[in-house]
């Protein structure tokens, strides 16, 4: 059974990645996830916001230095603050593991942040995800203009970096085809669809606002499905398909819309490493069932392109899902 | 052998280098202005640099000095090469080791940063009276007069001890050397290792006690033999002056830098010498070679080797044609025939005439002289006048320099205008804040022009006496040769003012020499800021003929997203205008600096600063001065006219910057001030301050209670007396029942709050349609500062509370209390300090305070001005400080005088009684005074008991007299930080506690020694890093509530008021009102935590949240009537301290410089926290039997 894929240019064993998460922190997790069968690892992201934050800790430290006789400062000094860290983890994780290391960066504005894309290369990671992470507020701002934004954003870190580089976007584009194509156009090799927003929720006797973070289930993955298969073979981009992945059962929809690879999150936070295991035999079995030798074989096999029914991606068939329900 | 680098370090860090290399333990502890010594042997041995032997020192943080100095002892007896730091107190503690390593011959060195030893006043500046209070100890001492040369010293001191057997003191003058920046040529390691004689180092590992060849040393003799052991020392003594000057000319022939025991300086035929020790040398060095170059025959003799006092090579050394000698301490020593050196010069000449050492030409007359004293400035003016007065024929003796002493009339007279500094050394003043990061970007202009020219560079940096809106003078010097101005700039040819507002308060250009460069950062720009000037400024500026330069630095600040940080844009227009570097070369050099110092902490750090340059350049003006003043306003005076006439004519001339012009006969001679004194320092430094909406305010009182300053205030009074109220004045009816029908009034004090936003954030009334708007909102400062400050002296005229009719005492009443501690110079946003107010407000007019040294004793007791204050009657906290160890001994003292003064005057009264009536006596006697009523009824009665007493013509009226007022209950408290209570002053807090008398102890604890920047205490918690424990520290933080608990009769309380207000208020009244000890342990959130002080309140409730502080009351009382005496005000963890460690820099540190081991430290903490909570939860479900000896409550 050849379950091998290839994304972003890698050869990998399987179509199960870790996708962005806490799920690994260090090398001994990334080698539990390894040795459960993960095809290739994204870190957690390194957020625009981190890298700024760390400037205005560092603004806020000094702002007590310097002002007292007997306290020049108030901390020790430290040498290794900033994004360090996260350069350490890339590196310390590449060297434990034989599977690909992907990077992931987050952010929305183009600027200086976008030179840790080269950091996070030259600290050893195989790709690099870029998750544009973005809530449009502004009524002057027009959809244009976000698009433009967007894809400045991607040329930039594209421009910074020789590795591969995947966008992880929102499905909220007017257009997403044509999204994709702007990507490529910029310099993206891949697409991650979708990256899911933290949806903040309303503590009603403090009168705040209160982040909340829910994890994915299977439902979600429809939304991805009917993306992928439209973007399989029409756009030059490796796919991957996060948010919902949860079972064989998801992976292979996921592969036959016409994603390259799956990214796990939820599930393995729920289950644990060992879930990409079960996964995996899963996914050996039904294939096996099925008469399917590779997973080559399946991708895209529902796609746009390919599906004997297209029509029910595009046109949502309202009528016919109507006129099913009987309830 | 590597090639030796030029580096611009301070003393402390150039002393430190060496003594890292060369020792192989470090035992240290925290003291001002040594510390930095200890903390960069942490830091380095936590980065794993070796000594010269290729292993990595160990560093251990103490409980004290003393216990750093036993540590020492021991290592140094373990064969280990062992050192420590310090300085003051912390090596008057070490003195009995002292005696003890030098009479076993243990070579080691100690490096003091040499500071004034607290008498009347404590004092962290520099002076001798510490090094001369361990001359009896048998240590050599060595004297460091530079940076260079503390480094320098610290290697021959070494080499010395190694060879001698007799244990070194390595001295240099605290601030003016340890902390001057200046440049300075490094040893390498391979200059260390040729002074070093490893047969030397192994004959000290072979005298380490071991059981494979053991010895016994520290025996007990008796009288048939101390004495002969005693002097079978002598002969190492008699060698040890020969053994330094071998050392220095090793060093010498290493270095090219030669030194001997005494260093004579000037005209070979001197006929007056200055003999001298310490940076002051420096400054007479410098003098002497002007003078001699003016003809005058003048020398100065510095003293390096000034134990053991070798008169031989003294003699020696002094030229033989010298007539007067002027011997100059810095140090007192009040009934002393004169000062240590002036003694030891005198005898060692005396000697020497008798035994024929000496061949002058006549005998010289000598005299001694006191200088510097506490860092008092050392001046070409003043050494000029004393070499003036040697050329007199009877020269005073035992005379002061430096000061004017109107009262015995022993000072030298002043020469203010005197300057000797030559032209080709650049001299620049700046002012700044210390928030603005003024000397931050001056020490790095100094690396610049240290490191990357051929320029000798110096900095010395002058810091307020305030935390919060500190000030910061930095003076820098650059020029062509080494620089010997141990003293401040007077005469500077650039002047810089960081910021606009000092202008109206300081007299900024004072030191600006004629035809200077005067740099301001105004938001007025070039062709409108003349006229903004004050008069003064336009004056001086007309006068000396300035050349003015104005940017906007905040609005350049703000452009480059820099915030508040000016620092690198002032800098780059000092560079721009100064002309010290070509410009171009100076532009690059500063963004190489920047590259350099920020490299480390992110590119987006580096960006933002290259941003700020060349914003820097595009907004720098000259401005073309107006040949006429056309300011309309001067300069506010200091103090308004109101104040008391000691503030005006003492506290308003310290306020301003001028204190050294006071004259002797301005003080008290015993070291008591009044207090009360912050209400006429209106500072002014707040942006915003807070707005009250009086109608969405719930009336809670949460903001007066969380202020730090004292600055917002709650009221409620007759609404009759808002007759006359200014118009903006905001008043709205009091909800509650207490005080139904009165009206309601939050006040902010607008020139004294420091806009630090806790009011705001505690506040709890929202708009219910725009949750964003609270009942506080903040806004700037500027446009309210007239209206609220008529507003604000409305409000204090309104009468106070009737104490006695407030009948529950909670968060909300408490807040209507008098503050009786009120704007100290604490850090904005101060975790402290609200608590001491809240006792203030409780106890305040009957409370003793005795504090132990640091934050609180800083901000409650630095001058010039204090903030414990009085009420309408005169009546508020007395306060005093005495040491840092000795803190509860100091409180319980008041409290056995106090109980002592009550006993007498009970006796009296009952001896009077028949006099003062029955009525009067009886009631005296029985008082209840567990309430506001019982206190106020007893006052009463001890006034009706003065008027009687008046009319009874008796020795026992006039007794009673003195002591009437201790027949009203008084307060005892003693309030300290964690350093004292877990630490120092643990052994006598302990015994405080084991008494079980009346003292209330409140542990101020923020888990570090804040007041010296944040070193790691008993206190910290498992997995922050702190300096002393770089590395995160690995043990849980002790548990002293637990410990205190343990002895059944003490009262105690853990507290945080951002996490549970009320049971705050709640244990302050407990602790109170039970008459045995109490002790408080109040959580502090701090700048030494990492994070913004703003959020402070947030961190509380975390802390509590987390587990990692849980709160509980422990009260005796309770047992005593069968009930299980502690109780648990939180509830079990509910939030990881994970949660709590990522949102502060003292855990996140160790997260960000090595997760692994932060990860098991974060596991561990995590489990201590749980255990603790389920050992508490166990403890409060447990009944005791009620035991017979309970203290009466």
């Amino acid at each position: 059974m050849d379950l091998s894929t290839r994304h972003l240019g890698l050869e990998l064993r399987n179509p199960l990645v870790v996708g962005a998460s806490p799920l690994v922190t260090g090398p001994d997790d990334a080698r539990a996830m390894e040795g459960a069968g993960a095809a290739a690892l994204v870190l957690h992201s390194l957020f625009e916001e981190e890298i700024l934050a760390e400037v205005g800790a560092h603004l806020a430290a000094e702002a007590h230095a310097e002002s007292f006789a007997e306290a020049l400062s108030y901390l020790p000094e430290s040498g290794h603050p900033g994004p360090g860290p996260y350069l350490d983890l890339v590196a310390s994780v590449k060297a434990a593991v034989g599977i690909p290391v992907i990077g992931s960066l987050n952010g929305f504005t183009p600027g200086g942040w976008t030179s840790y894309a080269r950091k996070i290369q030259e600290a050893g990671a195989d790709a690099l995800e870029l998750n544009v992470h973005f809530v449009a507020t502004d009524p002057t701002e027009n959809g244009h203009e976000v698009v433009m934004r967007t894809v400045e954003t991607v040329g930039e870190v594209c421009g910074a970096v020789d590795i591969p580089v995947a966008v992880k976007l929102s499905p909220y584009f007017s257009s997403f085809p044509h999204m994709a194509t702007r990507i490529r156009d910029a310099g993206a090799s891949g697409l991650v669809v979708f990256n899911r927003f933290f949806q903040p929720d309303l503590d009603i006797e403090a009168l705040e606002v209160v982040p909340s973070l829910r994890l994915s289930t299977s439902d979600e993955l429809l939304e991805r499905l009917r993306l992928l298969s439209l973007l399989h073979g029409r756009v030059d981009l490796s796919l991957a398909a996060t948010g919902g992945v949860h079972t064989a059962v998801d992976v292979i929809k996921a592969l036959m819309a016409g994603a390259d690879v799956t990214q796990m999150v939820s599930a393995l936070l729920i289950h644990g490493p060992e879930h990409l295991t079960r996964t995996l035999s899963a996914l050996e079995f039904w294939m096996d069932d099925h008469g399917y030798e590779s997973v080559e074989q399946m991708k895209g096999s529902l796609s746009l392109a390919r599906a004997p029914n297209p029509q029910a991606i595009v046109r949502a068939n309202y009528m016919q899902v109507l006129d099913s329900w009987d309830g | 052998m590597a090639q030796r680098r030029m580096v611009t370090i301070d003393g402390n860090e150039a002393t430190a280098s060496v003594a890292h290399r060369l020792n192989e333990v470090c035992a240290i502890y925290p003291i001002t202005p040594s510390s930095p010594m200890g903390e960069h042997a942490d830091e380095w041995s936590a980065r794993g640099r070796t000594n010269i032997w290729g292993t990595v020192p160990q560093v251990v943080e103490m409980q004290s000095e003393g216990g750093a100095s036993g540590a020492v002892h021991g290592s140094l007896q373990g064969g280990a090469l062992t050192t420590t730091f310090t300085a003051s107190q912390g090596l008057l503690l070490m003195i009995p080791n002292m005696h003890k390593i030098a009479g076993e011959l243990t070579s080691t060195v100690f490096h003091v940063s040499a500071r004034t030893v607290a008498t009347h006043a404590l004092s962290i500046f520099g002076d001798h009276s510490d090094i001369y209070d361990c001359r009896a100890t048998g240590w050599a001492m060595l004297a460091s007069n530079s940076v260079q040369e503390a480094h320098d010293f610290a290697c021959i001191a070494q080499a010395a001890t190694l060879e001698s057997r007799i244990p070194f003191l390595h001295f240099f003058d605290g601030f003016r050397t340890s902390h001057e920046v200046s440049k300075i040529e490094e040893l390498t390691d391979d200059d260390l290792r040729s002074m070093i004689d490893e047969e030397l180092v192994q004959a000290h590992r072979r005298r380490a006690l071991s059981p494979d060849h053991p010895v016994l040393r520290g025996a007990a003799q008796n009288p048939d033999t101390f004495f002969q052991a005693r002097e079978a020392i002598n002969t190492y003594y008699e060698a040890c002056p020969g053994i330094v000057q071998k050392a220095m000319d090793r060093f010498a022939a290493l270095t090219g830098r030669a030194y001997r025991l005494f260093d004579y300086v000037g005209d070979p035929e001197a006929e007056r010498v200055v003999i001298l020790m310490g940076s002051g040398a420096d400054a007479v060095h410098e003098y002497v070679e002007w003078a001699t170059r003016h003809g005058e025959k003048v020398g100065v003799l510095k003293v390096r080797l000034y134990r053991p006092f070798s008169k031989e090579h003294l003699v020696a050394a002094l030229p033989k044609t010298v007539k007067a000698i002027a011997v100059l301490d810095r140090t007192k020593e009040p009934g002393a025939g004169g000062e240590p050196l002036y003694l030891d010069v005198v005898t060692a000449l005396a000697e020497a005439r008798v035994e024929g050492l000496s061949d002058f030409v006549r005998e010289p007359r000598v005299v001694g002289g006191r200088y510097g004293l506490s860092s008092k400035e050392f001046n070409a003016g003043m050494i000029k006048g004393v070499f003036d007065e040697l050329a007199r024929d009877t020269p005073k003796n035992h005379f002061t320099v430096g000061i004017v002493d109107d009262v015995s009339f022993t000072s030298l007279p002043l020469n203010e205008d005197f300057d000797i500094e030559p032209d080709d050394v650049t001299r620049a003043v700046f002012w700044g804040l210390g928030s603005d990061g003024t000397v931050g970007a001056n020490k790095n202009s100094i690396k610049i022009i240290g490191e990357e020219t051929d320029n000798w560079a110096q900095g010395y940096f002058v810091y307020d006496s305030k935390k919060a809106g500190a000030i910061t003078i930095s003076h820098l010097r650059f020029g062509p040769r080494p620089i010997r101005s141990s003293y401040l700039i007077k005469k500077a040819n650039f002047v810089a003012c960081h910021q606009w507002v000092f202008l109206d308060k300081y007299d900024v250009l004072e030191y600006a020499e004629p035809g200077a460069v005067f740099l301001v950062n105004s938001p007025f720009g070039p062709d409108e800021v003349w006229d903004h000037f004050p008069v003064e400024v336009q004056e001086q500026i007309l006068e000396k003929n300035l050349k003015l330069y104005v940017i906007d630095a905040y609005s350049v600040a703000k452009e480059s997203g820099m915030g508040m940080r000016i620092n690198t844009i002032m800098q780059t227009c000092f560079f721009a205008i100064s002309g010290v570097l070509p410009r171009d070369e100076a532009i690059a050099q500063i963004k190489n600096a920047i590259k350099k110092t920020y490299g480390v902490k992110g590119d987006e750090i580096v960006q933002l600063n290259f941003k700020a340059v060349d914003n820097s350049l595009a907004n720098l003006h000259e401005v073309k001065v107006p040949g006429k003043v056309t300011s309309t306003h001067r300069r506010p005076p200091i103090v308004p006219d109101e104040a008391p006439d000691f503030v005006k004519k003492v506290t308003a001339v310290m306020i301003a910057g001028k204190g050294d012009l006071l004259p002797v006969s301005a003080f008290p001679p015993d070291g008591t001030w009044p207090t009360a004194t912050t209400q006429w320092e209106k500072r002014n430094i707040a942006l915003e301050i807070p707005v009250w909406d009086e109608e969405l305010c719930i009336q809670c009182n949460k903001c007066a209670l969380v202020c730090p300053h004292a600055a917002i205030r709650a009221k409620v009074y007759d609404p009759a007396l808002l007759e006359g109220a200014p118009e903006t004045f905001k008043s709205v009816d009091y909800k509650a029942p207490d005080f139904k029908g009165m009206k309601y009034t939050i006040q902010v004090a607008p020139e004294d709050c420091t806009g630090c936003t806790l009011c705001v954030k505690v506040c709890p009334a929202k708009d219910r349609t725009n949750p964003s708007h609270k009942a506080l909102d903040m806004h700037p400062q500027m446009p309210l500062r007239e209206p609220e400050r008529a507003n604000y002296a409305f409000f204090l005229d309104l009468p106070e509370v009737d104490r006695t009719k407030i009948t529950k005492l909670d968060v909300k009443t408490s807040q209507f209390l008098q503050p009786l501690f009120e704007y100290s110079g604490a850090c904005l946003g101060c975790g402290e300090t609200p608590y001491i107010k809240l006792m203030t407000q409780l106890f305040g007019d009957r409370a003793l305070i005795a504090n132990a040294t640091g934050c609180s004793s800083i901000y409650g007791g630095n001058l010039p001005t204090t903030p414990y204050s009085v009420n309408q009657d005169g009546r508020g906290p007395a306060w005093s400080n005495s040491l840092f160890e000795d803190n509860a001994e100091f409180g319980l003292g008041f409290r056995l005088a106090v109980d002592h003064a009550n006993e007498y005057a009970r006796q009296l009264v009952q001896k009077l009684a028949g006099q003062l009536g029955d009525e009067l006596a009886g009631g005296l006697l029985t008082a209840d005074q567990s309430s506001e009523a019982g206190i106020a009824e007893q006052r009463a009665r001890v006034d009706a008991l003065r008027q009687k007493l008046a009319g009874i013509d008796s020795p026992d009226a006039r007794h009673l007299e003195v002591v009437a007022d201790s027949l009203v209950r008084k307060s005892v408290w003693v309030v300290g930080g964690d350093g004292w209570a877990y630490d120092i002053g643990y052994g006598g807090l302990d015994h405080v506690l084991a008494l079980n008398r009346d003292v209330n102890i409140l542990v101020l604890d923020t888990a570090v020694y804040s007041n010296t920047g944040g070193q790691a205490s008993k206190a910290t918690p498992l997995a922050a890093a702190a300096k002393f424990a770089y590395a995160g520290k690995p043990m849980a933080s002790k548990d002293l509530g637990m410990m205190a608990m343990t002895y059944g009769h003490v009262y105690v309380a853990q507290v945080a008021f951002g996490s549970k207000d009320r049971q705050t208020v709640q244990a302050f009244q407990e602790a109170e009102s039970y008459h045995g000890t109490s002790l408080i342990i109040a959580y502090s959130h701090c700048i030494a935590h990492g994070y913004g002080m703003e959020d402070g309140l947030t961190h509380q409730e975390l802390a509590v949240n987390s587990g990692l502080w849980p709160l509980y009351r422990f009260d005796p009382r309770r047992a005593a009537m069968g009930e299980p005496p502690l109780k648990l005000d939180s509830r079990e963890p509910k939030v990881s301290l994970e949660e709590l460690a990522r949102l502060e820099g003292r855990f996140r540190m160790v997260m960000k410089t090595n997760p692994e081991h932060a990860k098991e430290l974060m596991e561990k903490a995590e489990r201590a926290a749980r255990e603790r909570y389920e050992i508490y939860r166990q403890l409060s479900q447990i009944r005791p039997t009620p035991v017979d000896s309970e203290p009466a409550s």
